[in-house]
This record gives C-alpha cells, sequence and structure tokens, in this order.
C-alpha cells in the first residue's frame, strides 16, 4: 500500500540523552494507526520531529515523497499535516467559533490580506459552525475558549484540526486528563472521521486499551526505540510488549 | 432598553466628533487649539503602538525612533529645502519611507528573538538613532534642536486643528479596518498563542513584521504631524521619555482597543496640562511623572484592562449578564 509518511533512522539527541533514536516508520495512506509506549519512550518527541517543533539530530522525513526534514511547522501544515497537542492549545481570549475561523481561513489560503469581502468572511463562519456542528460544540459557538471545560477544549481542538483539512493527522493522546465519561464522545468523534476514509491518523496513545478496536496497526516505542509493530491483535499477544508494559524489560543501550 | 443602550454608545463618538468640530467656533484659544491637536496625534500615535502591544502581543521600547524619523524628516526638510506644500508632502514620504525601511531591518533582526529580548533590542536601536541626532550636528544641531517653518496653509491653528481632527478619524478607520481584517485577526491569534498559530500553517515572524512595519509608519506620521505642531524638533522626539507616554496611554486607555489610544491620549495630555498648570500652587506639582506613577499602578492594579477594555467587559457583561462570581479583569 502506498504510505504517506516514511521516517528513515530519525533520531535526536538531548545533549547525550537519545530521545528518539533510530526510528523507521511507514504510515500507509487511510490508515488509523496508533503508537504506544509507556511513559518516558519518546512519543511525543517524536511527533514533534514529525511536526516540525524539534529538528532531528539525524535521519530524514518524507511526506507524500518529499523531504520536510527541515521544514518549518507552518509549512509543513500547508502541505496538509495538521497536529494536535497533548497539552490543550487554543486560542484563550477568542471565542469558540473564531478559533476554528482562523484554521478554516489558513486551509482556504487567505493569509496576507487586508482586506477581504463580507461575504468570503461569512463563508468561513459558516464552514467553521460546520466544523463545530461535527464535534458536537456548535452551542458553545460565542463563548471564549478559555471558558470551556477541558472536554470541550480537546473537541475544539480537533475541530481546529479537521477545519485545516489535512491528509495526516497527527494526535497526541486526544483523551488525555479527560473524564471517563467524555471519552467515548471523543473516540466517537475520531470513529466519525475514521469512517469517512479520506484521511490518514496518526495517534499517540499511553493507554493501550482505548484505540485497540480503532486502530488498523499498532506500533510501540520504548525508550526512543521501535520495539513492535503490527495489528492490534499481533501487539496485544506479543511478550516483549507485555514485559515492557510490566516494567520487566530493560534496555540495555541505556 | 438595550437596543437604546447600545444605540446611545454607538452614537457617543459622533457626538464627539461633532463636538470637536464645533470647537473652534465657540473658543480659539491658541493654546487649547494646540493641546487638542496634540491629543489628536498622539492618539493615533498611540494606536499604533497598540497594534504591537495589544494586537499582536510584541512590547517594543524603541517606538520613539519612529516617531523621532518623521519629526526630523519634516523638520530637515522645511528648514533645509523650502516650505512649500510640495516639500510637505516629500518630508512626509521621506519620513515614511526611512521609517518603514528601519522597522523592516530591525524587524527582521530581531522579531524571531524571545519578547524581553526583543525589548531590550528596540530600546538600543532606538537609543542608536538619540545618539544619531545628537552628534549629527552639521543636520540635527545637536541636543538644542532647531525651529523652522511650515506652508502657511498650515500655520493657522484653526485649520491646522482640523487637519490633526481628520488625521485622527481617518487612521482610527483605517486601522480598524486593518485589526478586523484577515490579517489583522491572525496578529490576535499570535498574541494568544503563538505555537498554535503556527500549526495552523501561518508563519509567525512574516505577520509581524508586516505589524511592525505598519505601525512604524503610522508613528512616523505622526512624528511628522507632532513636528508641524510645534514647528520645532528636538532630540526629546527619539527618547525613551515618548515611547513611555505611547506605552502609558495605550496601558490607561486599553489595549487591544483602538478607542483605548484615544482616551488614553486624551487622558495623559490634559493630566499632564493641568498637573503642570498646578506648579504655581505647590512646587510637587512641577514633578508631575510622580502623579503618572501613582496613577499607572492604580490602573495596573484595578483596571487591568484599561478605561476602554474595562467598559467593553462591562457592556458585554451587561449584555450577557454573565455572573459577577467570576472575573476575566483581574488577575487575582
Amino acid at each position: 500500500m502506498e504510505s504517506i509518511l516514511k521516517t528513515r533512522e530519525l533520531t535526536i539527541d538531548f545533549g547525550g540523552q537519545a530521545a528518539v533514536s533510530g526510528v523507521s516508520l511507514e504510515v500507509p495512506k487511510h490508515q488509523f494507526q496508533s503508537i504506544i509506549g509507556p511513559n518516558g519512550a519518546g512519543k511525543t518527541t517524536l511527533f514533534n520531529l514529525l511536526s516540525g517543533q524539534l529538528q532531528p539530530t539525524h535521519g530524514t522525513i518524507l511526506f507524500k515523497e518529499t523531504d520536510i526534514t527541515h521544514l518549518s511547522p507552518p509549512l509543513r501544515t500547508r502541505m496538509g499535516m495538521g497536529r494536535s497537542f497533548q497539552i490543550t492549545n487554543v486560542f484563550p481570549n477568542l471565542t469558540v467559533l473564531e478559533n476554528v475561523r482562523l484554521a478554516v481561513q489558513s486551509s482556504a489560503g487567505v493569509r496576507f490580506n487586508f482586506f477581504s469581502a463580507l461575504s468570503r468572511f461569512k463563508q468561513f463562519e459558516e464552514e467553521a459552525v460546520h466544523y463545530l456542528k461535527s464535534v458536537m460544540l456548535d452551542g458553545k459557538r460565542d463563548s471564549l475558549a478559555k471558558h470551556l471545560a477541558h472536554g470541550e477544549k480537546r473537541k475544539l481542538e480537533i475541530a481546529m484540526l479537521l477545519a485545516l483539512k489535512p491528509e495526516l493527522l497527527l494526535l497526541d493522546e486526544p483523551t488525555a486528563g479527560i473524564s471517563i465519561e467524555e471519552v467515548p464522545a471523543i473516540l466517537d468523534v475520531l470513529r466519525g472521521i475514521k469512517e469517512q476514509g479520506d484521511k490518514t491518523i496518526l495517534l499517540i496513545e499511553h493507554k493501550m486499551d482505548m484505540v485497540l478496536d480503532l486502530s488498523d496497526s499498532v506500533t510501540v516505542l520504548f525508550n526512543g526505540k521501535l520495539l513492535a509493530s503490527g495489528s492490534p491483535q499481533d501487539i496485544m499477544n506479543n511478550e516483549l510488549v507485555q514485559s515492557a508494559y510490566l516494567g520487566g524489560l530493560y534496555d540495555d543501550a541505556s | 432598553m438595550r437596543m437604546i443602550s447600545r444605540y446611545t454608545i454607538g452614537l457617543l463618538p459622533i457626538v464627539i466628533i461633532m463636538l470637536l468640530a464645533a470647537y473652534p467656533f465657540m473658543n480659539d484659544s491658541r493654546s487649547t487649539l494646540i493641546l487638542l491637536s496634540k491629543i489628536f496625534i498622539f492618539a493615533v500615535f498611540a494606536m499604533s503602538y497598540d497594534l504591537l502591544l495589544g494586537y499582536t502581543g510584541i512590547v517594543s521600547f524603541g517606538h520613539a525612533m519612529f516617531f523621532g524619523i518623521g519629526a526630523y524628516a519634516i523638520g530637515i526638510v522645511m528648514y533645509k529645502i523650502g516650505d512649500s506644500m510640495g516639500m510637505l508632502l516629500l518630508a512626509l514620504l521621506i519620513g515614511v519611507v526611512l521609517a518603514a525601511i528601519v522597522s523592516y531591518i530591525v524587524g527582521i533582526l530581531t522579531l524571531r528573538l524571545q519578547s524581553h529580548f526583543y525589548a531590550m533590542l528596540t530600546l538600543a536601536f532606538a537609543g542608536l538613532f538619540t545618539v544619531l541626532a545628537e552628534k549629527w550636528r552639521s543636520i540635527t544641531k545637536g541636543n538644542d534642536g532647531f525651529p523652522f517653518p511650515i506652508p502657511d496653509f498650515f500655520r493657522d491653528r484653526t485649520t491646522f486643528y482640523y487637519f490633526a481632527l481628520v488625521f485622527m478619524i481617518l487612521f482610527f478607520l483605517l486601522l480598524r479596518r486593518f485589526t478586523k481584517s484577515p490579517l489583522g485577526r491572525v496578529l490576535q491569534a499570535i498574541r494568544e498563542n503563538e505555537q498554535r498559530t503556527a500549526s495552523l500553517g501561518y508563519q509567525v515572524v512574516h505577520y509581524k513584521v508586516i505589524v511592525s512595519v505598519v505601525a512604524g509608519v503610522v508613528a512616523a506620521l505622526c512624528g511628522g504631524m507632532y513636528g508641524m505642531t510645534l514647528r520645532f524638533v528636538n532630540t526629546s522626539v527619539f527618547s525613551m521619555n515618548t515611547t513611555l507616554d505611547a506605552l502609558l496611554m495605550t496601558i490607561i486607555g486599553g489595549i487591544g482597543t483602538l478607542y483605548g489610544g484615544v482616551i488614553g491620549a486624551a487622558l495623559i495630555e490634559l493630566a499632564h496640562e493641568l498637573l503642570t498648570s498646578l506648579a504655581k500652587v505647590h512646587p510637587i506639582f512641577e514633578r508631575w511623572i510622580i502623579f503618572f506613577g501613582l496613577l499607572y499602578i492604580l490602573v495596573v492594579m484595578v483596571f487591568p484592562l484599561g478605561i476602554a477594555g474595562t467598559f467593553k467587559l462591562w457592556l458585554k457583561r451587561k449584555k450577557t449578564s454573565i455572573p459577577l462570581g467570576k472575573r476575566d479583569d483581574v488577575p487575582w
């Protein structure tokens, strides 16, 4: 199957400590792939490398057959890569609608306009409302983002991400810090995106049971290295993975 | 009822503008006209500073440098070349172009830095211009400055008063358009969360450079207008105090609201005038800056959103009746 994202020997050193080392990953198009791993495995660091927040010490990243290793985050976004953050990351003093509208505006390529027709603006707003509806947040369109509950902020993030119309979504623990009652709502949103079938999703999760039934394939990261990769069923039965999670595995290199 | 009150608030600026337009017919005291003209000019200066501080979240300590470039451009051209109308336009153009170039270069060099490093560097650049104005005596006559003539048309205080009033209204409308444009919305996003703005696909540094050029150009025009009011220029236009005035006006008036600049400029200039005139009563009023310090501390503690910002919040609260339990406007 054609792959949309490929990394080769991706490594980053923080003063001698390799947070991610030699990760070669391949994400096929229109797949739902999860990356799991215990705390400190380097999952978020790997994401920061993929989305350009960090520069790798060595290794390359290919996105849609183009080398993007040295592109800045905004340029990667414009190529069709959108990411959400583990720590909630919205514009606190803007309204919910404006948060999404900014994403719509970006994906429409309106960047440096001093003047714009009012009708165009209306169109952006309508589109933004559409994305808010898709995450069941349209009732809150005029509240300031900082007044939202935590789970609602996560949904807002997903709406902003969808509004960018990315081909590849990088989701960093979308259920982190959410109460157990709210988790199914978020998972429903993710399932909805998956069922549309036109997007590739790469998702980080700490709690592996959360995503097993959603994922097409699962990759396990441990101490910055790729430990195993395969279908959810394989990973569940993999002894190496079980010992990594139960703490029985010690990496000789570290 | 609510409709009526909203309507009156929308009407208020128009009433004020009409009163200001009628003012010279009621009282043509030269000093008041000059004071009001200065308020109009500083209002625009404060608005230009607010583009940086209130809309984009950039703290600059070098805004006086553009004000000074505009003032000196007018002074030097009028004095050295001639005081015709054409020369005045040329001088304004020179000021604007120079300010654009300087703000572009300073922006490119420094806007990638973290906020406090940027603030320090702009302070250094402004210092550079002060030194230049002091030492390049053949052109600037050093510290003492020099008086210069302006075209006859603007010599009449009433004419200049109207010119300054139109200048303020025009720039208020232009800057309001600018802040509400797609570009202006991105600036506010940068203020809120720079990293997130970048990950939405906006190249943050480009926006910061654009806004600093716009703010610099507007400030240069204000400097030119200020020079025309005084018909005199010296190094004080480059001084830290000029930047601090803009900062105070913006913060007291309310950051992130263009009205705030107007209110702040009016308050500060009037207070300045009033306090200095009280110097006859007690010598402490010579040191009016002490009272500004107190006022500033009070505003920051009690109305951190400034006058316009607090008013806006109050209106909104009235409209949507948010319970008073949770306040957004104070940090505690």
